[in-house]
């Protein structure tokens, strides 16, 4: 990828390579990690590419290791991202409430293999969908992205990078085995098309910063180390300089603060594909590799004249509740396709609850294979 | 040598609101401190440019109290979190704040792999050979057979050589001193500072409240005497009957050697790498 990408061409590439070539678009310049399937290729390419363009990268000795370098990193002004799967994507969590709690920017992209445990380490599955969201002690909101085209992973790295940036917590990336490894045909954009989000300077004089503004306008100045505001970081809870504090107001006001940026942006955080929905009467929720199947069951569906559709979220949290009661207030049989043990059939099962007559439908699959076309047709056939 | 006033020290120090500090009475951190805010003003660096980094623990609580870049992170994490900030800004002088249960324990493999690199940060290991923090349970460097909560039959577990585990994974600045030797920790704390490549210092400390209570070594000044005789040179160590070794701890610079740092390394690939006008790659 050249930086004046002006004769476009359509270029093959692997979901993991576009992860890669879309950090570097979105200006990714440190980047921490320890090599783990299958997502070791995110790590391969950046060591390749970052020293060329004057970034850092650095193999840790563990995953630990690899989110506290990328928080520090940060801190220090970079805009920084780690790569792994499961068992590293466990080993990070830690570091990932740290992050969210000192509202550090960083990106962590996990690359779903099945566990639990070591599992299937060639094997997709969408077992991190809770891990993703509540992975952390405590309680503090989560942004988590999950493409589900070769196309998308690089554009949803880029937009990860940049959410990290705007609400100043770390961004999770979720892909999968089969997603990471297979490999598409796609037109990257201009380098000078993308929208890129920077961090704003303060320009106050030093005492006056303040590195956690209470803030109803969320994206307030943030400085980084080395640059003449010396400000203190700690995951102790803080007062609006950083510092450690016990009283109840201001603990209260960290909380709100952490949690409101989310909670009251969540119409610029969600992505959400509906496809065929208009008429339906069953609907398809799958995320992710599960989705093309999804998509593919639709269309086979529709040929057969059963009216079907398919609800896609790119943005897995904040969960679009509002938006999919709505695509969801008609429709009789609801599917939910995955390869887990049914996560987003409790989230289903729990925010359509106030409609009692309709069937929720699980599809799960734990196998390590991909849940296939066919497989969801059956599913709505079953059901008529 | 300048000498360096309480004024001076007060310039470092975070005056809204963080005193009094946590410590308990007779606690060697303040020392360790108040040695830190010396060796930075004599080494005339600018504060913007240190970064102050700990994990958790009484002796990872000093950032909070230091007017330079603190980063009070999370247990046994410092070294990985303060390798992410020299990545980013090699010319930023990075230390460490860190305990024996934090850099040791918890913080092991960041200890001996970021040694291994030769990365240019500062460690300054406060060893007081017990969890302060969390109460008094025993540390990698509590010394068998003494007692701490969770060794309540005295401790079985051999120890670790702070130094030697450091020079062994490649640290090429490495010294001893305690906290009775103030002057000294100052000076190898701005060694360890001017050093380009990896460094510890490790000090030999006192938690009179929970260690010092468990093990009955006497209240804080008996257990800075303590010090002061058992904490000595490798010449007056030398000098002694062997019989009379024992107890002993030698400080000193143990290590001080050259070698490539890890980001002056990594500077140079980047160099490498440069589209040359004439097209050679330097080599
Ligand atoms: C992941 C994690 N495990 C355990 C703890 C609890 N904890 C806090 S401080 C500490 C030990 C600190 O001992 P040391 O590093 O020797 O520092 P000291 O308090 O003696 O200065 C422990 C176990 C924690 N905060 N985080
Ligand atoms: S518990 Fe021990 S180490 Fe902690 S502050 Fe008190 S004396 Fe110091």
């Amino acid at each position: 990828m050249t930086k004046k990408n002006k004769e476009k061409e359509m270029v093959l590439l692997q979901g993991n390579q576009a992860i890669a070539y879309g950090a570097l678009a979105a200006g990714v310049n440190f980047f921490a990690g320890y090599p783990i399937t299958p997502s070791t290729e995110i790590a391969e390419i950046l060591s390749l590419e970052l020293p060329k363009r004057g970034g850092s990268f650095i193999q840790m000795e563990d995953e630990i290791a690899s989110i506290s370098a990328i928080i520090g990193g940060s801190l220090a002004g970079a805009k920084t991202m780690t790569a792994t799967s499961g068992p590293g994507f466990s080993l990070m969590q830690e570091g990932i409430g740290f992050a969210r709690m000192t509202e550090t920017p960083c990106v962590v992209v996990n690359v779903m293999r099945a566990g639990p445990s070591t599992g299937l380490p060639t094997n997709p599955s969408q077992g991190d969908i809770m891990q993703s969201r509540w992975g952390t002690h405590g309680d503090s909101p989560a942004i988590v992205l999950y493409p589900n085209s070769v196309k998308e992973s690089f554009e949803l790295t880029i937009r990860a990078v940049n959410l990290a940036e705007k609400y100043r917590t770390c961004v999770v990336l979720l892909s999968d085995e089969v997603l990471g490894h297979m490999r598409e045909a796609v037109m990257l954009p201009d380098l000078d098309d993308v929208n890129i989000v920077k961090r704003i300077k303060p320009n106050v004089p030093p005492e006056w910063y303040k590195h956690y503004k209470n803030n109803p306008k969320y994206r307030t100045p943030v400085a980084n180390f080395g640059e003449g505001y010396r400000f203190h970081v700690t995951g102790l809870a803080h007062d609006e300089l950083g510092f450690p504090t016990n009283k109840s107001e201001e603990v209260d006001e960290m909380m709100d603060r952490l949690d409101n940026k989310i909670k009251h942006h969540v119409d610029d955080l969600i992505q959400i594909e509906s496809f065929m929905m208009d008429d339906a009467t069953t609907a398809i929720l799958a995320v992710g590799i599960t989705s093309r199947a999804a998509k593919a069951a639709v269309l086979m569906a529709r040929k057969l004249g059963k009216r079907v559709g398919l609800i896609r979220p790119l943005t897995i949290w904040p969960f679009p509740n509002d938006i999919i009661r709505k695509y969801f207030s008609e429709v009789k049989t609801i599917i939910v396709a995955e390869l887990n043990q049914g996560q987003l059939y409790l989230v289903i099962k729990r925010i359509m609850a106030y409609k009692k007559k309709r069937r929720i439908v699980p599809l799960l699959r734990n196998d390590g294979e991909l849940i296939t076309p066919q497989q969801i047709l059956d599913v709505i056939l079953e059901g008529k | 040598m300048e000498k360096i006033s309480q004024k001076t020290i007060h310039k470092y120090l975070r005056h809204n609101k963080h005193f009094p500090h946590v410590w308990c009475p007779g606690c060697s951190n303040g020392i360790v401190l108040g040695a830190t805010i010396r060796a930075v003003a004599e080494l005339g660096l600018k504060k913007d440019d240190v970064a102050m980094v700990s994990g958790i623990g009484c002796s990872s609580r000093m950032p909070v109290y230091v007017d330079l870049n603190t980063l009070h992170s999370v247990h046994g994490r410092a070294i990985a979190y303060a390798t992410g900030i020299k990545m980013v800004k090699p010319k930023m002088n990075v230390c460490i704040v860190t305990g024996d249960g934090d850099a040791t324990a918890i913080g092991g493999n960041h200890l001996i792999h970021a040694a291994r690199r030769n990365i240019d940060l500062t460690v300054i290991l406060i060893n007081n050979n017990i969890y302060g923090m969390t109460g008094g349970q025993f540390s990698p460097t509590t010394p068998t057979g003494d007692i701490a909560t969770t060794t309540p039959y005295g401790n079985i577990d051999p120890v670790f050589d702070i130094c030697e585990l450091a020079m062994g994974a490649g640290a090429t600045f490495v010294a001893r001193t305690s906290a009775y030797h103030a002057i000294e920790m100052k000076s190898f704390i701005k060694q360890a500072f001017v050093h380009d490549g990896f460094s510890l210092v490790e000090i030999i400390s006192a938690c009179p409240v929970i260690y010092g209570r468990l093990n009955r070594k006497g209240d804080a000044p008996e257990m800075m005497r303590n010090m002061k005789e058992n904490v000595i040179t490798a010449s007056a160590y030398e000098k002694l009957a062997p019989e009379n070794r024992e107890n002993k701890v030698i400080r000193g610079i143990l290590r001080n050697v050259d070698k490539p740092e890890y980001t002056k390394q990594y500077a140079k690939l980047v160099e490498s790498l440069k589209p040359k006008a004439e097209d050679s790659n330097g080599n």
